[in-house]
């Protein structure tokens, strides 16, 4: 569904991104792994249209998606929740949402999607006259990954989802992005939550100063030596 | 007491001027931080623009009054608007576009430098166009029957028409520009890009739109102003924009730069203080020779005791 190859994508003169490939499979969860700088958001932000690559290709669905401006990429089945979540926090629930719908020309249908979220995060349908910015952690995320929602992705991107939330609240959320991919919705997750990511990951790649050093399964990720010391923190 | 409603009602409707010129710093300060020192220039090619639309009519000068405010005001207003917008997209597109990611003194530079072409333009080549007045010394605006000479009288208080003309349209602009944010597509695509530009772009909002979008409404108003501005003065000249231009942008950090309510307080506010000023300083610091510096003291007053302005800046909200 999306290929990404031999991506570099620099801030300035210093690569942040140094030639990485990798495949999202229909339907799959996959995860990029790593720590702060490995060039996780970079990456995403990248296929986004956010930031133009210095070279490489990505393709999504057999059509070329580098060179593709940011506005044009949601139009064409791929959506973004980003890092600390961003949401527009003077704005009413029901207005970020419709946000999230910019692209889309069915009012009614975007009206019944809205009603989708609110079945999913009841917290949101209770309160969708406030404002963002009152909502607590947890509950911003689920604004900010409904928010990506409403744009009706084929493609969701969710970068660091679970950072800042308890441990109930990051399970709820983990949960949610399973339900997503059983309801048919392809997933590129970016963690620092190794083990949370991992379970629930097809696919997983590590990166590292902005090289992909491991790729495998979930499974086989979390059996990993290597991982185990570095990213679960166990001897 | 009458006295002072008299210079209330100066002050305002001198402020609502201001305050149609000061939305269009705001708005696009808003969107871009940049400060569009060339947009009393927008504001003083709507004026000409008007004057154009008035000689392409044939320099209409005995029309009947329903005939002047049906027909030759929406004309002239029109008129004003397809020029100042025309060239506030053109120097977005061609003089600020390219410098969206240079450090932000390049396009400062560039907005003092277009706003001097723009003022040298219409000086040199606005008499080239055949049958046009030079406008290398100030041209007497048309005048509208039904506005031009007009006025209305509560008891001892006295409305000049184009005084009415300037604060009713500020009226309507701003019933308007609160439908357009909050109601229009367009207008939430413009607030959610003040807000936070890249993830306006992950919605799918194209920002260059919405930037073009917002120059447009700044210019559209301006042109207003400057049909306003001529009719209420009578003449017009290419000069015009400058303090106007600065009188407006103190006007929008008055009320709080990129906050659109706040152009429009902050134009009134301003405007109130000068007539006040005028009218209840004794002595020869109340002569309108000294209007301006009481206007520039508020400004000075207001960024010491409250940089934010009246109505509160733009805050940058992104956690």
């Amino acid at each position: 569904m999306l290929e990404v190859k031999q991506l570099v994508v620099a801030y300035g003169r210093v690569n942040a991104v140094k030639g990485i490939s990798f495949n999202v499979e229909q339907g799959q969860i996959v995860t990029l792994l790593g720590t702060n700088g490995a060039g996780k958001s970079t990456t995403l932000r990248t296929i986004s249209g956010l930031l133009t690559p210095v070279s490489g290709e990505m393709w999504f669905e057999g059509e070329r998606l580098d060179g593709v401006a940011a506005h044009k990429v949601v139009e064409k089945g791929i959506a973004q929740s980003p890092e600390g979540r961003r949401l527009f926090r003077q704005m009413s629930v029901e207005d970020n949402l419709r946000l999230g719908a910019f692209s889309r020309k069915d009012a009614a249908g975007v009206r019944t999607d809205m009603d989708r979220i609110f079945d999913l995060f009841p917290v949101l349908g209770s309160r969708r006259t406030e404002r963002a910015g009152l909502f607590s952690g947890g509950e911003q995320q689920m604004l900010a990954i409904g928010r990506a929602m409403m744009s009706r992705p084929r493609l969701l991107m969710l970068d660091e989802p679970s950072m800042g939330l308890s441990p109930i609240m990051m399970q709820l959320i983990m949960s949610t992005i399973r339900s997503l991919r059983d309801e048919g919705i392809t997933i590129l997750l970016v963690e620092q939550n190794a083990a949370a990511a991992l379970k629930l990951s097809d696919k997983a790649y590590v990166l590292e100063v902005g090289q992909i050093t491991l790729e495998g399964t979930g499974e086989q990720l979390l059996g990993d030596d290597r991982v185990k010391r570095a990213y679960l923190g166990e001897d | 007491m009458e006295y002072f409603l008299q210079q209330l009602i100066n002050g305002l409707s001198l402020g609502a001027l201001y305050a149609l010129i000061a939305v269009g710093y705001t708005v696009v300060y808003g969107i871009v931080q940049l400060i569009n020192f060339a947009h009393g220039e927008i504001f003083m090619i709507g004026a000409f623009g008007a004057y154009a639309t008035w000689m392409i009519l044939g320099q209409p000068t005995d029309w009947s009054t329903t005939m002047s405010l049906l027909v030759l005001l929406p004309a002239m207003l029109i008129g004003g608007m397809v020029a100042s917008v025309t060239v506030a997209l053109m120097t977005e597109r061609f003089a600020y576009r390219p410098l969206r990611n240079a450090p932000r003194l390049a396009p400062l530079i560039t907005a003092i430098g277009v706003s001097v072409f723009l003022q040298e333009f219409v000086r040199l080549f606005y008499g080239w166009v055949p049958g046009f007045p030079d406008a290398k010394s100030a041209i007497p605006f048309p005048s509208v029957p039904g506005l031009s000479g007009e006025s209305l009288q509560f008891g001892e208080v006295l409305i000049q028409m184009p005084a009415v003309f300037t604060l009713a349209a500020l009226a309507v602009c701003s019933v308007f520009l609160w439908y357009f944010v909050n109601r229009t597509k367009t207008g939430r695509a413009m607030v959610a890009t003040s807000q936070d530009p890249d993830t306006a772009r992950l919605m799918g909002i194209n920002v260059d739109r919405v930037i073009m979008a917002a120059f447009a409404l700044g210019a559209a108003l301006a042109a207003i102003a400057g049909v306003a501005h001529g009719l209420r003065y009578g003449n017009i000249d290419f000069r015009m924009g400058f303090l106007a231009g600065l009188k407006a942008f103190t006007a929008a950090v008055l009320g709080g730069i990129g906050n659109i309510a706040g152009a429009v307080v902050g134009g009134l506010v301003l405007g109130v203080a000068e007539a006040m000023a005028t009218s209840f300083i004794p002595g020869q610091f109340g002569s309108s020779a000294w209007k301006d510096v009481w206007a520039f003291a508020l400004l000075i007053l207001v960024l010491v005791f409250r940089p934010e302005g009246l109505l509160g800046a733009k805050v940058v909200d992104r956690a």
